[in-house]
């Protein structure tokens, strides 16, 4: 597409609401501050009431930010209607015009910028078939399944060639098997066209699988922010930490830094943790593990004992009790492993690449 | 955080601004509502404390107060209104709880219960107290011709109540029909599991579900008979109510302000029963049952039960049928009473002297009305739904408020209003007397009816179909346009019909605003009917219920060939 794509970005945003039972004030966004750059691929991703479909609506012009600017390029568009702002949303629900066919549907946008006919008819028929969509023209929208819907509002908000592409849970309304392969889809036409898109989303493999970056909220505010792969590996708390996956936590001390490596006691049993953080001789701390960074067997560093042992397919899942802690263990491919039954005593350990210190 | 949540305002009112579309809509409503509702009522209060010379006065309430007239009127209202809203209410929950809760075989009981629960909307609201004379009166067919009794008394309080009930029970009907079929079954079943009797269940869970509903009907019903000015007026005899001796004071006693004060008191009587009616029993009724039916109802079909109640609703309807049907037969007949041979007598009177002048006045005014009404009715509904902004509630509040204020009372608020000029100075005196104060008051009698329906159809539209339009590029008034307006074309058009119908049939607060400039038909029949010309009357009225009825079936028709409600429904049913 001919146009650039659009950088946006938030300036120490907050958003007021009243909460209609108690009458007392909160944030729904807290001081949140952002820079996307064009043609990049974000999500905003957190539990739900955490302020990230506020964001998105703000951005798009629905809600006005009590706090802070949002530029859009290099414009600031807190006083711009969303009509006149340069972005285009898909929304959860579709949000097709009941009352308009495929090609209605998808020319709106262009008949308002009143173009001539034979441009309206040239483009929606391109972006008919960059959604897969050909031929469909005439149908009504209540005469498609809910995946056609999708493209259809991805074409209908593609078509205008918005500086910014929005969207607003468009998965959720969908079953399993399609969300996975529409997601891949959104993100094949993204890359395409190389515009920015800012994706809401609560469902943390959609955000990993699709997204430049990933933003995660909660309670209104940012708590980190980076690519899929540092977020899931270096999470910067434990709320991140536990929203994105499974995560163990162990409760360790520091006993001292060797070039690079951190020494940790763990219920008396010494350990290496690779950290980029300084940290101090003596510092009480958390060693994180993903269940699958967790090596069960006869030997290991904490003993422990299984309390839950049951066969996934792709792996094996236990909960073993290490002390007094609760530890959750994906161990892979089992077929070739020992199985461990209820009731069986073993030993943990990791590696020190596979462990993350908070 | 309080200099915070400004900065949120001020950018939504920028927005606001930025949208000339919406601005000068809201701008123009709010004069419109200000000018033709809430002054005229303003101007009655201030008349009836306020005197140029004395200053503030209570004065006039004082003389009002003492006059036997008023007092009699105020405590007849209240007797009146009291009998037809509860004979309305249990008639209208009789008729409910057999529709839905009775196994009924016959397809024509179905049908009867739908004919009688939509004669008295396609009937002008005066038409049972001409056919009740018809019948009742003294020389009524069933009165005397069939059983021989000479001095026959319909006229006052017996006549007023029966032909009330009569035109308000189908409400009661309507409205209970729709809190019925939400109870969920399951509730009653449980306790008849636990050994209750049928009579035990419907006392002790579904009378007591129903119980902030039947008060709502019950309210609502004693609003429209405090209200109805025809019918007291036709069949009332010396049996004055407040709504006809304010009437009465302005054309008989040429004492405007007196007749003021009076209209203040039925305003505050209504305005209260109001209040409480959509503010804390509307509101209960929801709370209770919300629960949608979670299947379908074991129906009753124990005859015991429901042979007496069945017969009951079947006499009734039958009867309520057959005071319509006198009415063209009056029309029909050369001399009720006397002779009984069908003619075009009536109807070639009527047609002679000012009858085709009568039907293109009212055609014509309603006409213009409708669509003005229907578009306000949707605009208003889609900005109460759709937009936040700050004269919101005080749009809502004052376009549902003319469901409160009955005909007499804006009629002379209007008077007192407009006769001199706005304030006495003789800005927009033009207005008076003319035919456009006549569209003006048949669009605010009609504003509330549609806008609730505008209100219901846009509540189930996603709201954020209109925002991807608006998001696409689409100014407020494009969206409204090109969205949500086909969307609620329904809507529209039933408020299109329902504004022309209403308008047609109007009369309390015209009456005292028409001009020899303009014949109505409404106007016309009360007219023939005071002067007992029985025959011409009914002759205006049967053309008029065909008038009326053949626009309903005209909506009908269109909807079912262009409605796009079934179409929407399915598309949220998939989406």
């Amino acid at each position: 597409m001919a146009k650039i794509s659009k950088g946006v970005r938030l300036e120490h945003i907050s958003k007021i609401y009243r909460d209609p039972k108690t009458g007392r004030d909160f944030y729904a966004v807290r001081d949140t501050s952002l820079d996307i750059e064009p043609g990049t691929f974000v999500t905003l991703l957190g539990p739900s009431g955490c302020g990230k479909t506020t964001t998105l609506r703000m951005i798009a012009g629905f809600e006005s930010p009590d706090e802070g600017e949002i530029f859009l390029g290099e414009e600031p568009i807190n006083a711009l209607t969303p009509n006149k702002r340069d972005t285009a949303m898909v929304f959860q629900s579709y949000a097709l015009f009941p009352h308009y066919n495929v090609f209605d549907n998808v020319a709106y946008g262009l008949r308002l910028r009143k173009l001539p006919k034979a441009e309206i008819d040239e483009r929606v028929r391109r972006i008919l078939s960059l959604v897969e969509m050909e031929g469909m023209e005439a149908r009504m929208t209540n005469q498609l399944s809910g995946g056609q819907q999708q493209r259809i509002a991805l074409a209908r908000a593609l078509v205008v060639e918005p500086g910014v592409l929005l969207f607003d849970e468009p998965l959720s309304n969908l079953d399993a098997k399609l969300r996975v392969s529409m997601r891949t889809e959104i993100r094949r036409i993204q890359q395409t066209l190389g515009i920015t898109a800012i994706y809401v989303t609560h469902d943390q493999s959609e955000a990993m699988s699709i997204s430049d970056r990933i933003v995660i909220m909660n309670a209104g505010e940012i708590a980190q922010t980076g690519t899929p792969m540092q977020i899931y590996y270096h999470p910067d708390s434990a709320f991140v930490a536990d929203f994105i996956g499974e995560a163990n936590f162990l409760a360790a001390q520091v006993m001292g830094m060797e070039n690079g490596l951190c020494r940790v006691s763990i219920d008396g049993r010494e350990a290496l943790v690779e950290t980029a953080r300084a940290m101090e001789v003596g510092q009480a701390c958390q060693v994180v593990l993903r269940p699958e960074a967790i090596l069960i067997g006869d030997k290991g560093l904490l003993p422990c004992k299984v309390e839950l042992s049951c066969f996934m397919g792709s792996y094996q899942n236990y909960h073993v009790r290490a002390g007094d802690t609760l530890v959750k263990i994906a161990d892979n491919c089992p077929i070739n492993k020992k199985i461990y039954r209820v009731g069986d005593e073993a030993w943990i350990g990791f590696d020190k690449e596979c462990a993350h210190l908070l | 955080m309080v200099a915070a949540g400004a900065q949120g305002k001020r950018l939504d009112r920028r927005k606001l601004f930025g949208d000339p579309i919406m601005v000068s809509t809201i701008a123009v409503l709010l004069i419109f509502l200000l000018l033709f509702i809430l002054y005229p009522l303003a101007t009655l209060l201030v008349d009836s404390v306020f005197s140029r010379e004395t200053g503030f006065t209570l004065d006039v309430f004082t003389r009002v107060l003492s006059l036997g007239r008023f007092r009699t009127a105020f405590t007849n209202t209240l007797q009146l209104g009291l009998l037809t809203g509860v004979f309305s209410t249990v008639l209208g929950l009789m008729f409910a709880y057999v529709d839905v809760y009775m196994k009924v075989r016959s397809r024509v009981m179905k049908k009867l219960f739908d004919v009688v629960s939509l004669l008295p909307v396609v009937s002008p609201p005066f038409v049972l107290s001409l056919s009740m004379i018809l019948l009742f009166g003294r020389s009524g067919l069933i009165t005397r011709t069939l059983l021989g009794i000479y001095d026959s008394e319909i006229y006052g309080l017996k006549g007023i109540v029966v032909v009330q009930t009569l035109t308000f029970f189908p409400v009661c009907y309507l409205m209970l029909k729709g809190l019925l079929r939400n109870i969920d079954p399951s509730l009653e079943e449980a306790a008849r599991d636990m050994g209750a009797t049928r009579w035990k269940v419907f006392t002790t869970v579904t009378l007591p579900l129903l119980l902030p509903g039947l008060g709502n009907a019950f309210l609502v019903t004693f609003i429209e008979s405090v209200a109805d000015f025809a019918n007291p007026m036709l069949i009332g005899g010396s049996f004055d109510t407040l709504a006809t001796t304010i009437y009465l004071q302005v054309t008989g006693a040429y004492d405007k302000v007196g007749a003021a004060a009076m209209a203040v008191v039925l305003l505050s009587l209504t305005l209260v029963l109001f209040l409480i009616q959509k503010y804390y029993l509307e509101k209960r009724t929801v709370a209770t049952l919300t629960g949608k039916a979670s299947r379908e109802r074991m129906l009753i079909a124990d005859r015991s039960v429901t042979r007496p109640l069945t017969i009951l609703c079947t006499l009734f309807s039958a009867f309520v049928i057959l005071m319509y049907v006198s009415v063209p037969f009056g029309a029909l007949f050369k001399l009720w009473g006397r002779n009984y041979s069908l003619s075009w007598v009536h109807f070639e009177y009527i047609f002679k002297y000012g009858g085709i002048r009568a039907f293109r006045d009212s055609f014509l005014l309603s006409l213009i009305a409708a669509p003005i009404t229907a578009l306000l009715s949707m605009i208003i509904s889609y900005l109460v739904v759709k937009k936040k902004f700050r004269s919101k509630a005080l749009i809502e509040f004052t376009s549902m408020l003319a469901m409160a204020v009955p005909g007499t009372v804006l009629g002379v608020g209007y008077i007192r209003g407009y006769a001199n000029g706005i304030f006495g100075t003789g800005l927009l005196q033009g207005l008076y007397g003319t035919g456009l104060i006549l569209i003006i008051v048949f669009v605010v009698r009609s504003l509330p009816v549609g806008t609730r329906s505008g209100i219901s159809a846009l509540r189930q539209i996603d709201r954020s179909i209109e925002e991807s339009a608006y998001d696409m590029g689409a100014n407020s008034g494009r969206v409204f346009m090109t969205v949500t307006l086909p969307l609620i074309k329904d809507s529209f058009f039933s408020g299109l019909v329902t504004t022309f119908v209403r308008s047609i049939t109007a009369i309390s607060a015209i009456i005292l605003l028409v001009t020899p400039k303009y014949l109505l038909i409404t106007t016309q029949i009360n007219e023939f009917a005071e002067k007992g010309k029985f025959g011409e009357a009914c002759a205006y009225a049967t053309i008029l219920i065909l008038i009326v009825y053949g626009s309903i079936l005209l909506m009908n028709l269109f909807m079912k060939t262009f409605g796009t409600s079934k179409k929407i429904r399915e598309a949220q049913k998939n989406g």
